[in-house]
């Protein structure tokens, strides 16, 4: 065991409090409900202390002619003031400390610090995308004035900067903080940025010739304090403050970063981290959080549809279901195949293990999805809920691994029927010629492929940001989806779809709510016991202890 | 750009001067390398960086810093006048635009604030400095590594005669 933490006295604004030892002045302040403007300290980052918005009064404890404290009236001890202020970002706590965060002193500085900030700003606020969510913008309102004194030219800087293929600079917004400096050196671990021309005229900027092309660039975009970097692909597209905020997790990978999906009138503008030192501390990749564009897709499929004479027909739902559970009913147990997807919730998977069992055939398997796992976040593993496909039994300790021998099958004839739930056939080694082979092909899907063109029912279904669910991640992390955006056309959620065909294959009946799904699961898989979707909360429950070394589960194609 | 073999010597050993940090031998590498070539070019801040263990931008911060470190070349020969207060106030800007006209360096597009300018033939290249610890003689300016006091927009033609 180790020492428990010292606690150290610290006198805010007159009043005493304890903090652990390590705590930075600002931090401490924050903890004691005392906001301290900044814009250069992230508490991710290291502290340069160059923006000087924070500034505070600070003193130490008077000391006797015997090195002693001197004790007031009150028995704590009396405290003898800094007379220039001090920045709260880059010190540590002291015994005996004082801080006055709003002394007519630290006004004036924060007054003053936001003057001079504001000396060479553009005010381009009605064009800028950090509008609306900028420090500069914020404090400007709190800390600010509304006219400005100063009547010299402003310095013209570097506009329009391609940084890298992600990152778009506006050198004159920028306040100098250095935040993405330190995001990229200490975090990304890729030194690609830097002041040139330091003076009245720095400007940020790559080395010639290098580009802020890290696969974690976006992250200086979320951290810039102002409308400085932004990302290209958000740029111009939308006000932030029309954009409906709901809390996800990244589906692009097994990490399953915590995201804030941003979208407006049903489609989605971004995706942004959100912060969980559990998972992802306060960042993502950019991999992750662009691939969020095929949810919009106009190709999205919008309507069930089932085969006939002349191709695949708009059907109802009723029919197109009706037809799936009389194709499924003409086959024998191991003539048919389910291939499931690592991509589904716990609770769909769930649904297809009881599809399964009712089929009765042991022919089914996940598609392994193997990327090149880097040292932050990524995973080698790019399906997001494998630990979930394994849990419940829809793949073993290997994923995949049974695909060969399906996919051998369905070629030869033997199966005759594939439910393929979120997955392109073609993708796993099977030819366009063999699923024509097929006598049924009932295919869940969101986006047209050659699966879903040689379908012989198609439901139309759910992309991540259209679902409430829950998935595991890599660490054995259960954590939850949430509906942010509304399906295209009729297209339905996945789990009613896989409930709706388990339902004509047994006639059973009675779930009608995704929480009853849920539900259902505490009851049976010991791991989850007593586990709602409320009490996963917004940052996950931990299934099993994670260990340190923990490995990304085997991969097999 | 090709570093000589006494040269490389000559910046290993100044490495071995800064045991803690190899990071603060940038500033005195830089100095070895423009002395040599004359400025310092792209290529030569990437050999530096890479020579003490950094990215190349965390050399780029500080040659875009220094004023008296280039990354063009001076003309063959290099003036360069004080302009801090003294010698400002004794006439620089005047001794300046003088140095101009009779070492043939346009500067109508550019103000005083410009950095080095540079002669059509490449002859001469002039740039505003600060303090050259000589101020009560202004204006003060140096010629390559010759120090000139008290100097008169008179005798500019005889001084750049000197230089050809």
């Amino acid at each position: 065991m180790s020492a428990p933490t010292e606690l150290l006295n610290v006198q805010i604004d007159g009043v005493w409090y304890q903090f652990k030892k390590g705590t930075r002045v600002i931090e401490a302040c924050a903890q004691a409900g005392k906001f301290i403007p900044h814009y250069c300290y992230h508490p991710k980052l290291s502290s340069p202390g160059n923006c000087r918005m924070c500034l505070i009064e600070m003193g130490m404890p008077k000391t006797g002619p015997d090195r002693k404290p001197e004790l007031g009236a009150d028995g704590k001890p009396v405290i003898s003031w800094i007379p220039r202020p001090q920045i709260s970002c880059a010190q540590d706590i002291t015994e005996g400390m004082g801080v006055r965060t709003d002394s007519s002193l630290v006004r004036e500085c924060r007054h003053g610090v936001m003057e001079f900030l504001l000396i060479n700003h553009p005010l381009d606020c009605p064009i800028c995308d950090q509008a609306g969510e900028c420090h500069l913008q914020e404090y400007s309102v709190e800390y600010g004035t509304a006219g400005s004194r100063f009547l010299e030219e402003k310095v013209k800087k570097p506009k329009r900067v391609e940084l890298g293929p992600r990152v778009t600079l506006d050198d004159e917004r920028c306040i100098l903080c250095s935040r993405c400096i330190r995001f990229m050196k200490e975090i990304a671990h890729d030194d690609v940025l830097g002041f040139a021309s330091r003076g009245s005229h720095t400007y940020l900027t790559a080395h010639p010739g290098k580009r802020l092309d890290s696969n974690y660039s976006l992250n200086t975009v979320d951290i810039c304090p102002v409308g400085a970097l932004t990302s290209t692909d958000f740029r111009f597209k939308m006000r932030v403050w029309f954009l409906k905020e709901t809390k996800s997790i990244c589906t692009s990978c097994a990490t399953g970063c915590n995201t804030i999906v941003g979208s407006r009138e049903n489609v989605i503008y971004r995706q942004t981290p959100r912060e969980n030192d559990a998972v992802n501390s306060a960042w993502m990749c950019d991999y992750g959080r662009l691939n969020i564009h095929y949810v919009n897709s106009p190709d999205r499929l919008k309507f069930p549809q089932v085969r006939e004479a002349q191709g695949l027909a708009n059907v109802s739902w009723k029919t197109a279901l009706a037809k799936a559970g009389e194709e499924l009913k003409q086959f024998q147990r191991n003539s048919v195949a389910v291939v499931a997807s690592a991509k589904m919730t716990n609770e769909e998977l769930w649904l297809t293990k009881k599809l399964i069992d009712s089929l009765g055939t042991v022919y089914h398997d996940v598609v392994p999805r193997a990327g090149q796992a880097d040292q932050l976040l990524m995973s080698a593993d790019r399906n997001p809920n494998t630990l979930g496909a394994q849990l419940f039994g829809i793949t073993s300790e290997y994923p995949g691994s049974k695909l060969r021998e399906m996919t051998e099958k369905i070629a030869s004839g033997e199966i005759r029927a594939v439910v393929a739930l979120g997955e392109d056939l073609t993708q796993i080694g099977l030819a366009e010629s063999d699923l024509k082979k097929l006598t049924a092909l009932i295919v869940v899907g969101i986006l047209p492929n050659e699966t879903t063109r040689n379908a012989s029912v198609l439901l139309p279904a759910c992309a991540f940001s259209e679902k409430r669910g829950t998935m595991i991640n890599i660490k054995g992390r259960l954590q939850r989806l949430n509906h942010a955006t509304l399906a295209p056309g009729e297209a339905r959620d996945d789990w009613e779809i896989i409930r709706d065909l388990l339902q004509q294959l047994t006639g059973s009946n009675g779930i009608y709510l995704i929480d009853d799904v849920f539900k259902e699961i505490a009851e049976t898989i010991p791991e989850m016991t007593g586990l709602s979707f409320g009490r996963i909360g917004d940052h996950g429950v931990q299934l099993v202890e994670e260990s340190e070394d923990a490995q990304p589960v085997a991969m097999t194609v | 750009m090709e570093i000589p073999a006494e040269l490389e010597a000559r910046i290993d050993q100044e490495i071995t001067h800064f045991p803690i940090s190899k990071r603060s031998a940038a500033l005195p590498l830089l100095h070895l390398i423009q002395e040599h070539f004359g400025y310092l070019e792209d290529e030569a801040i990437e050999w530096i960086a890479q020579k003490l263990g950094l990215q190349p931008i965390n050399i780029l911060e500080l040659v875009t810093f220094y004023p008296m470190l280039r990354r063009e070349p001076a003309g063959k020969h290099h003036i360069r006048v004080c302009r801090t207060l003294s010698c400002a106030m004794a006439g620089s800007y005047e001794l300046l635009d003088t140095f101009c006209k009779h070492a043939r360096i346009d500067r109508q597009h550019n103000g005083h604030g410009a950095h080095s300018l540079k002669s059509e033939d490449g002859k001469y290249s002039i740039e505003f400095v600060e303090c050259l610890a000589s101020c009560g003689f202004g204006p003060v300016c140096m010629i390559d590594d010759d120090f000139y006091e008290s100097v008169t927009q008179e005798e500019v033609p005889q001084l750049l005669e000197k230089y050809q």
